[in-house]
């Protein structure tokens, strides 16, 4: 079968720095993947190398079988790679409801419709499913800026899965939420959709642990190994770089 | 239960307010046709003004240099006119073309740098449009301008100074307002439109979702440019002479300004706050000719200090 996302021999240099060293790994369709290393492990450049916010230095960054290393960001978005950020990147004067429009819209390719209203009955439906689904009902019609933070982390996910895509990558989606919040949060990441391909950038532990079948460490750039939860869990190796200065066993 | 549609769509609605601005403009003119002439220019600056939201309100994005298509369109319906195509309507089609490649040439020069750097770049493309201007003296006159006559609209309203000439000109500039004011409306609360505002408000995340900001920048750009265009070609047609002031500085200056009196973004804040810097120039520059941009700027002051929500919250005119 093929990957939903490849990477391929990824490296990305920064002057003298080797941020990313030689970086493949593949993620397959509807897979529940985690990307998971110290602070400096080089994640966020991972990140935005596949999503191509940086253009590698050498190596290849493969969206079901077709090379994209040469795509701008928002193509790659339409050919199916959507995100969300570890820093809440939303716009504060739009409601919910007129994001996960503006996502919906842009997905049907109806961006550049300058003449009939954004407001169609065709997009309500699927607007009213996300918000149900995200929790983010009783705030439908709130600006942006004044929801709660554990909303507009949901708000972050949304959007993302509005633009229905194959692959999602999500970066430290629990990031800062407070723990009465967090369950909202986990639900939402319980109920994505399986057949969507989740690649899970995260430093909550207990969380990477119960999302994902399949776990990559990155240390100093470079994938240090793969495996199965219960196999990352034994790595010594992996012990010794990470899971034991985190007190986790 | 919660009503997505009435949401999305409650700019959408014209409300009671909006057709009140409307009717008073037509009776205003009808009513008082001695200052006809005055409320001409202040509808032609909404127009100007009007660009400017496009760009501002709309996507953020500053520009101190829309006087550049608005010479540019004046100065093409003054030759449209002496090479014998003398009818207002051609005049304003024929600006159209120029204002809009002109636009999509200099938009690129937009998506670089900060909102320093825009400023700066607009200000150039102004100032290289109004020495162009100068310096093919055969084809704009050169200093001198050019005096041209436009045939009467519909072969029937003169639109000159003299009669009824004034007054039909207020209401074929109003007219072409309201055409062009309903599609700026229809623009922003378009898919196209709440894109712009995605772009205006986090241009990160618009990529993430698949907005590409720079073609959605050099789009609205093209069609403010546009606007800009029609605007100076209607301020020709009506005064029936062009000279190199259309290009200068100032008049960038001046529409921003209507701009910020009026409130960017709700697009009706280009032709208030116009009305309101034209109507107060006419009034303090009676009293005192010298010093009546002294006024301007300390109602600038006030409104900066006091906030214009709170102002706006004093007349109850909600947006």
């Amino acid at each position: 079968m093929t990957p939903a996302l490849e990477a391929r021999g990824l490296t990305r240099r920064f002057g003298g720095l080797v941020a990313t060293d030689d970086v493949s790994f593949c993620v397959e369709p509807g897979a529940r993947q985690a990307l998971i290393g110290p602070n400096g492990a080089g994640k966020t450049t991972l990140i935005n190398l596949l999503t191509g916010v940086l253009k590698p230095t050498q190596g290849a960054v493969l969206l079901q079988g077709r090379d994209v290393t040469a795509l701008s960001s928002n193509k790659r978005v339409r050919l199916g790679l959507a995100r969300t950020f570890q820093i809440n990147q939303l716009f504060p004067d739009l409601s919910p409801v007129e994001s996960l429009g503006l996502a919906i819209s842009e997905r049907q390719g109806r961006g550049w419709d300058f003449w009939r209203p954004a407001g169609k009955r065709a997009v309500v439906a699927e607007i009213e499913d996300l918000l149900t689904r995200f929790r983010l009902s009783e705030v439908y019609d709130q600006p942006t800026r004044a929801l709660a933070y554990g909303k507009q982390r949901l708000l972050e996910i949304a959007l993302a899965l509005a633009c229905r895509p194959q692959v999602l990558l999500l970066d430290e989606p629990a990031a800062g939420v407070p723990e009465e919040e967090r369950h909202d949060i986990l639900a939402a990441l319980a109920a994505l959709p399986g057949d969507v391909a989740i690649l899970l950038i995260e430093h909550d532990m207990d969380l990477v642990f119960s999302f994902a079948t399949r776990i990559s460490v990155l240390v100093t750039g470079r994938l240090l190994c793969e495996g199965t939860p219960a196999e990352i869990a034994a790595d010594e190796r992996v012990r010794a770089v990470y899971l034991g200065e985190d007190g986790h066993g | 239960m919660i009503d997505v549609l009435g949401h999305l769509r409650r700019r959408e609605r014209w409300r009671w307010w909006e057709i009140a601005i409307w009717l008073a403009l037509v009776g205003a003119i009808l009513l008082i046709p001695s200052r006809a002439a005055l409320i001409n220019e202040a509808l032609i600056a909404g127009l100007f003004a009007l660009s400017l939201d496009l760009i501002l309100g709309l996507a953020g994005v500053v520009s101190l240099g829309q006087a550049a298509f608005f010479g540019l369109g004046a100065y093409t319906a003054a030759i449209t006119a002496n090479a014998g195509y003398d009818d207002p309507l051609v005049g304003l089609a024929a600006a159209i073309p120029p204002a809009a490649l002109v636009g999509l040439a200099t938009a690129p020069l937009l998506l670089r740098g900060a909102d320093l750097t825009r400023l700066m770049v607009t200000m150039a493309v102004a100032l290289i449009a109004g020495e162009i201007a100068n310096q093919n003296g055969w084809l704009t006159g050169g200093a001198d301008g050019l005096n041209f006559m436009v045939a009467p609209l519909f072969g029937r309203f003169s639109i000159g100074s003299i009669g009824d000439g004034p007054r039909n000109a207020a209401l074929f500039s109003l007219a072409v307002l309201f055409v062009l004011f309903f599609g700026a409306r229809r623009l922003a609360h378009s898919p196209f439109g709440i894109s712009l505002a995605a772009v205006r408000e986090n241009r990160l995340r618009a990529g993430a979702l698949g907005v590409s900001s720079s073609r959605r920048i050099v789009a609205i750009y093209t069609v403010a440019a546009v606007y800009a265009g029609i605007a100076g070609a209607l301020l020709a047609e009506t005064t029936q002479i062009v000279s190199l002031d259309l290009f200068e500085f100032h008049r960038s200056a001046d529409v921003m300004l209507m701009l910020i009196i009026g409130g960017a973004g709700w697009l009706y804040g280009g032709v208030v706050g116009a009305g309101v810097f034209i109507v107060i120039r006419d009034v303090v520059s009676a009293a005192t000719p010298e010093y009546w941009e002294f006024w301007i700027g300390a109602m600038l002051v006030v409104l900066v200090l006091s906030g214009r929500e709170r102002l706006a919250r004093l007349v109850r005119l909600r947006r």
